[in-house]
Formats: C-alpha cells, structure tokens, sequence
C-alpha cells in the first residue's frame, strides 16, 4: 500500500513532465496536422539551456536558490522559444502545402541537427547538476519499514505544471491570441480568409509550444540531475504517446496523457521491469493508435474525399 | 535624382534592418549553447567561455543575410538575372544529366585514385554518349560495378568501402519498396535489418548451418516481423503510421538489448560463422578455397567474394522491385500511394497489398541484415538504432522516392561522403540534416524527380513533379 502510493506520487510527478511536452506535440497537431518530431529535441534544449543558465548564475554569484530558479526560468523560456521560433521558420512554414510526408521528413531532419549540434556545441558525455531543491516531507507512516514521501522537487514539478497548465489554458481561452489558434484548428484557410493572421499564429503556437517544453527540460534536470544530448528523443516519443492517448489536438487530454503515461511507466518498472519500461510506452501507443485512435478525449477525425 | 538616392538608402537601411534582425535572433540562440562550454574534465561541472566562437557564428549569420538581403531582394535586376542564369542551368542539367552524373564521378575518381584504375569511369560518359542515356548510364554502372574488384584488388580500403556502400543501397531499394513505391512512411526499417542480422547469428551459431542456408530463413524472419508489424499499422494514416514504426523499430531494439539469453544483451554476438564459398571456406587451411583453386592464400580473397555477394543480392533486390512493379500488386502499390480511397473504391484490398509490401520490403533488409551479421562477424544492438533508420530514410528520399537509379546514387554519394568525412563525425550529421530539410524544401521528390510511369498509353512520357500528387499514405 505504501509502495502503491510512493509509485503514484513518482507518478504523478514524472507525468507532469510528460505533460508539458506533450502540449507542444498537440497544439501543432490540431492546428497544422503536423508531428513536430523535433519536439522532443526541443526539451532537451530547454535542458541544455536551463543547465548552462544555472551555472552562469552561479558563477556570477546569485545562489538563492527562489531567485536563481526564476531567473532561471525566464531565461530558458525565452531562448528555448526561439529555438521552436526558428525551427518552425526555417523547416516547416516553406512546406506549407507541400505534401503530407514532407513536414515530418523535414522533422526528422531537425531532430538530426538539434542533436548534433548540440553534441558538437557541448559534447556527448552526459553534464550532471548537483541536486539544488532538497528535503523530503512525509506523507504517511504507519510504522511499516516504507515510509511515503513526498520530495520537494516532487511538489514544485507539480505545483509549476498546474500553474502553466492554467495559465496556458486561459491564453487559449480568453486572449485574442488563444480566439485566433483555435480558429486556425478548426479551419486554417478559412481562418486567413477571415483575417487572421496564421503565420504568427502558428509561430506563436510553436514559440509557446517551446517554452513549455524548456520548462518541462528543467524540471527534468532538476529531478534527475543529469542530461545529455540524446533525452529529447525517447521523452519525444513518450510525449507524442501521451498526446495521442489523451486524444490529439485536445490540451486537457495532453495533461491526462501525459500523467497516465508518467504513472503506467511508473508502475510498470515499480512491479514489473525497469529494463522494458520503454517497450510498455510504445506499446501502448500502439495498441491506442490501433484501438482507440481518437484518444480519450479527442474528436474523431473525418475523412474526406 | 534625390528620389533614387533615397531609395538606394531605404534599400541599404532595410538590408540592414533584416541582418540585425537575424543577427540578434543568432545570438539569442548561440549564446548559451556556443557562448559558453560546460566541461567536467576537472571535478564538478565549470563553464569556459567561447566568446570568440559566438561572434564569429553570430557575424557570419549577419553578414550572410546582410548580403543576402541586399543582392537578392532588393536587385530586381540581378535577380532578374541570376534567376535565368538558374533556370539555364537546370535545363541544360536536365538535358545532360546522366552525362554530368558520370562526369562527376570521373572527376572524382580521378583525384582519389591515379589514372589507370579510373578507366570504367570513361566508360560511363562513352556509352551514355553512344547508347542512350537510360540503358547506356545503368549499363556503364553495372560493368563498373562486376569489374571494380578487379580494378581494385589491391587495395582492400575501397573493396571495404564498396561492400558497405552496396549494402546501403540493397537497403535504400528494399525501404523504397515501401516508402518509394507504397507510399507507407517505416521510420523504424532497421528493425527488419537487426531481425536479419541475429536470426542469422543465432540460427548459423545453433545449429551450424551454412550462409545459403540461414540467408533465407533470416528474410523469412525478417519477412514474418514485416507482417507483424503491418497487421496492426494497416488502419493507420500517413504520419501516425511513421510513428507506430518507429516505436516498433524501439522495441526491437530495447528487446534485443535486454533478452540477454538469446542475443546476450548489449555486449552482442560475437564470432558469428563466415560466409563460406559454396561449403569451402576462406582460410589457409589444405580444404581452404586458396588451396582448392591452387592459389596462393590471400584474405582479400573473402573481400571480392562477399562483394560479389552484396552486388548479387542488390542486384537481386533490384530486378525484383522492377519486376513487380509491372505486376498487378506493384500497380496496387503505387495506386494506394497516390489515393487510397480510390483504390479501395476499384476493389483492391488495402490490407493485403500493404501487408505484401511491408513483407517483401521486410525481407529484403533482412538479407541485408544477413550479410551484415556474416560480414562483421561480430552484432550489436548498437548497429540498429534510429539514426540508421533516418540515414536508410534519408537515402530513399534524397534520391527521390520510387527512383531506382536515384537511390542507388544517393546511397553511392552518402555513404562515400560518410566515409571520406569520417573525423567530422557530427559536422556531417549536421549537414545531412539540413540537408534532408533543404530537399523537402527545395526538391520534395528527391534528386530525381522524374517518376517514369509503368503504365502507359501509345508513349512513354515522363511525368514532371507538379504532375504527381503525393497519396494520404
């Protein structure tokens, strides 16, 4: 019973990662009907970039810890969002209307050069932070030899993905910016027909996309302390798995995708085996795409002739 | 007079404009990550500064746009120019482009190696010139190809090279089966090849059979993991089905990594059997073929022999695609490609022609994956990650998809640059990325663009790219 509730507080605080991500994959799925493979190499920048951040911030002296993680987080947002601003600028707006397959090709090809530029820029061997957010509470001892307990880093991964998570959804809800993305979901021509600018719109899409994703990056190396220039792939695809089972184009099914998938891999390596925890998160991208290809929460899709 | 030296200024001022924008979105983007280097090669993380990489980046960035901007968008004249300069171009490359394919790899060949063994490059030119471009370029190529190891017997560095060239090319015809010609996305074709490669290990390690024996039943394997993966991708689009193959290339991988039992884990197999000539194997030994044939012992002997091997099976892979495009399941194939509703619509089973291309596509990476495993003598779940299935991928689409001749080419101009480069690691990998988005860019249909039809009234005429419309997959 312990060991249940230690696995859904991990959980929980892993598919909060998963989450965030799969936000990106979502919000450009809905509006251009495009996998943005180089998603999850835009994560690992966010890392990269939230890591080279902290150590300038250290070095130049500022070490409280509220502070420097702000700071921190303005900064990866921002430049991690001009990363997601040029990728969709230089490989993916010139394919507009070109053939299907053509923006996901065009997406790997991302993906090979956000990697290894990121390799060549800072080398492959894997860069380790110390743990910055320390202390452990306890949340249930029945004097049983496990004892649950919640980490701090645990409650701020949590508490930072429902802050976004609210704040982005009122964007989409109520500004003019989130009125002009959900015009572009439902209709792109009609939309420009109508007046709405969607370049910007896309490209905000992306710009924001991005900087969830750097947000989730450095909840990622803060949790898990080290990162190299290979995490965006496999957490891509995870995210990608989170945003289909939660039912693609919707962003509430993004956040539950993403916290089931957390809590399934959770699980799986806490009862069944580490080693084949990827293979229970593909597989279930599978069985859902074969299955349940609309997700849980999404809208079937019609098509046409 | 003052109007036009207004609008000289205004254009300088925009193309000023435009580079500082560029540059200051450069910089936004290489400060951190070229900026500064994290090392840990003295105890705990430090950075060092690289303030002189940042600028050089950042200026070269400004600069290129600046000019760009100024000599391209704001010359009408010169753009003027250098657009029909450009189209001159691509019509005359057009026209000759065999002719310069061939010139290239004579010039080429000419700088890497000294003049005599570069003869078969003449040939080339020789009968395109005089039998016709479209047989006299394949012809050419292939007489190039069953001669090379004579041209090349002394220097087994080049044999090496060929064989692994040749094995990327039987790769890029057997993923055009399936991306080419059915028009289904597989990121996760390695698979295929990693299943090849290990029942081959596994089954010539077991029971000791010979190469002839287990390169079959490692295409059968592969063949039989094709359909296993195609049952559950069938109702799949496009895009969603390029993902579902990609983790199924995952999970082969992760399973092959972890059942340490069978294929024992990550450390791999080793001292998988060698391909024998017929039952006589390459070794200095009385019943060793050096011995049969009365020849002196030499370990180049088994070079020529697995390059004849690899250039038989390419060659094999080929002939067979060409042969059943012209069958009714290669039309159903390529129809499915363009629209799949009106396929279903005429009465053609979806399921099955996917399922025989994901098969017969299966199975021949699982040739090659054979040859791979009795090449190297030695396998690894390293061999088989995703980067091999994007290189497998980007061969098929940089030679334009469903082009025989293209994917030969870009499998010939990748994997030589890949060797040539070979301490610039992840400078060309960089490069072949962007050079994947350029082509989706600047040539979605690939080098070769033209799609000769298979079916045809009175004449065959080629079919130009606005021609083609590209299916839902």
């Amino acid at each position: 019973m312990e060991y249940f509730l230690q696995q859904l507080i991990n959980g929980l605080a892993l598919g909060s990662i998963y989450g965030l991500v799969a936000i990106g994959y979502t919000m450009v799925y809905g509006i251009i009907g495009m996998i943005n493979f180089a998603h999850g190499d835009i994560f690992m920048v966010g890392a990269f970039v939230a890591l080279i951040a902290f150590l300038i911030l250290v070095a130049i002296g500022i070490t409280a810890i509220p502070l420097a993680l702000f700071l921190v987080l303005i900064i990866a947002m921002l430049l991690t969002s001009l990363y997601g601003w040029a990728v969709e600028r230089i490989a993916y707006r010139p394919l507009r209307g070109s053939f299907r397959l053509a923006p996901l090709i065009s997406a790997i090809g991302m993906s090979i050069v956000l990697q290894n530029y990121v390799q060549l820029a800072q080398g492959a061997r894997v860069k380790t932070l110390q743990p910055l957010i320390t202390g452990v509470h306890t949340v249930l001892d029945l004097g049983n030899r496990f004892v649950v307990q919640i980490s701090n880093i645990q409650i701020l991964i949590i508490l930072t993905t429902l802050a976004l998570m609210s704040g982005f959804s009122w964007i989409v809800s109520s500004t003019s910016l989130g009125r002009d993305m959900r015009a572009c979901e439902q209709d792109l021509k009609m939309a420009a027909l109508l007046g709405v600018d969607t370049n910007r719109t896309i490209a905000l899409t992306f710009l924001i996309g991005a900087a969830l994703a750097s947000v989730a990056g450095i909840m990622y190396l803060l949790y898990y302390g080290v990162i190299d220039f290979h995490i965006g792939f496999v957490a891509g695809v995870k995210a990608f798995t989170a945003a289909v089972l939660g039912g693609i184009g919707s962003l509430p099914g993004a956040m539950l995708g993403g916290l089931l998938i957390g809590l399934i891999e959770t699980y799986w390596s806490a009862y069944f085996s580490v080693q084949y925890k990827d293979v229970a998160a593909f597989s279930i991208l599978i069985v859902v795409l074969i299955f349940m290809p609309t997700g849980i929460l999404g809208r079937p899709e019609v098509e046409k002739v | 007079m003052s109007a036009e030296k207004t609008g000289k200024s205004s254009v300088l001022s925009h193309a000023l404009k435009d580079a500082l924008i560029a540059g200051i979105v450069a910089f936004g983007l290489f400060i951190l990550l070229l900026g500064f280097l994290t090392d840990d090669s003295r105890g705990p993380l430090q950075l060092r500064q690289r303030p002189v990489l940042l600028a050089s980046i950042v200026g070269m960035v400004f600069v290129g746009r600046f000019l760009i901007s100024l000599l391209y968008y704001n010359a009408p004249a010169l753009r003027h120019w250098l657009g029909k300069l450009w189209f001159a171009i691509c019509a005359f490359a057009a026209r000759y482009k065999w002719q310069l394919v061939a010139l290239m790899f004579a010039v080429a060949a000419s700088r890497i190696y000294y003049a005599p063994q570069s003869w078969p490059l003449a040939l080339i030119i020789v009968a395109t010139t005089f039998i016709g471009v479209r047989f006299g370029f394949s012809a050419a190529l292939l007489v190039f190809a069953v001669l090379f190891p004579v041209t090349f017997y002394s220097n087994p560095y080049y044999l090496g090279i060929a064989i692994i060239i040749l094995t990327y090319v039987m790769l890029g015809w057997g993923l055009n089966i399936v991306v080419g010609l059915a028009g289904l996305l597989d990121l996760g074709y390695v698979a295929f090849y990693a299943v090849g490669a290990y029942s081959y290990a596994i089954i010539a390690q077991a029971y000791g059979w010979s190469f002839w024996v287990c390169l079959p039943l490692a295409g059968l394997f592969a063949a039989f993991f094709g359909v296993l993966l195609g049952f559950p991708v069938l109702r799949l689009r496009g895009d969603y089905l390029a993902i579902v193959t990609l983790a199924f290339g995952e999970i082969v991988r992760i399973v092959l990594l972890n059942w340490i039992s069978l294929t024992n884990g990550p450390n791999g197999i080793g001292s998988i059997p060698r391909a024998t000539f017929f039952g006589i194997p390459f070794n200095p030994t009385e019943a060793g073929f050096a011995a049969t044939f009365g020849l002196e012992f030499d370990p180049t002997h088994r070079t020529v022999f697995l390059f004849y091997v690899i250039l038989a099976l390419a060659l094999i892979t080929n002939w067979v695609t060409i042969r059943l495009r012209k069958l009714p399941v290669g039309r159903a194939w390529e129809a499915l490609r363009e629209d799949e509703i009106a396929v279903r619509s005429l009465g053609i089973n979806p399921t099955n022609t996917k399922l025989t291309a994901f098969a017969i596509g299966a199975m021949f990476g699982g040739f090659a994956g054979a040859f791979f495993a009795t090449r190297q003598g030695f396998i690894s779940p390293d061999s088989f990650t995703f980067p091999e299935s994007a290189l497998i991928l980007a061969i098929v689409v940089l030679g334009g998809m469903g082009s025989q001749i293209g994917v030969a080419v870009a499998a010939t101009v990748m994997t030589a640059s890949f060797e040539l480069f070979r301490e610039f690691e992840q400078f060309r990998l960089v490069i072949f990325g962007f050079a994947m988005v350029g082509i989706m860019v600047w040539r979605p249909r690939g080098l070769v663009s033209t799609r000769e039809p298979t079916a045809y009234l009175k004449e065959r005429k080629k079919i130009s790219v606005e021609h083609v419309a590209e299916g839902r997959g």
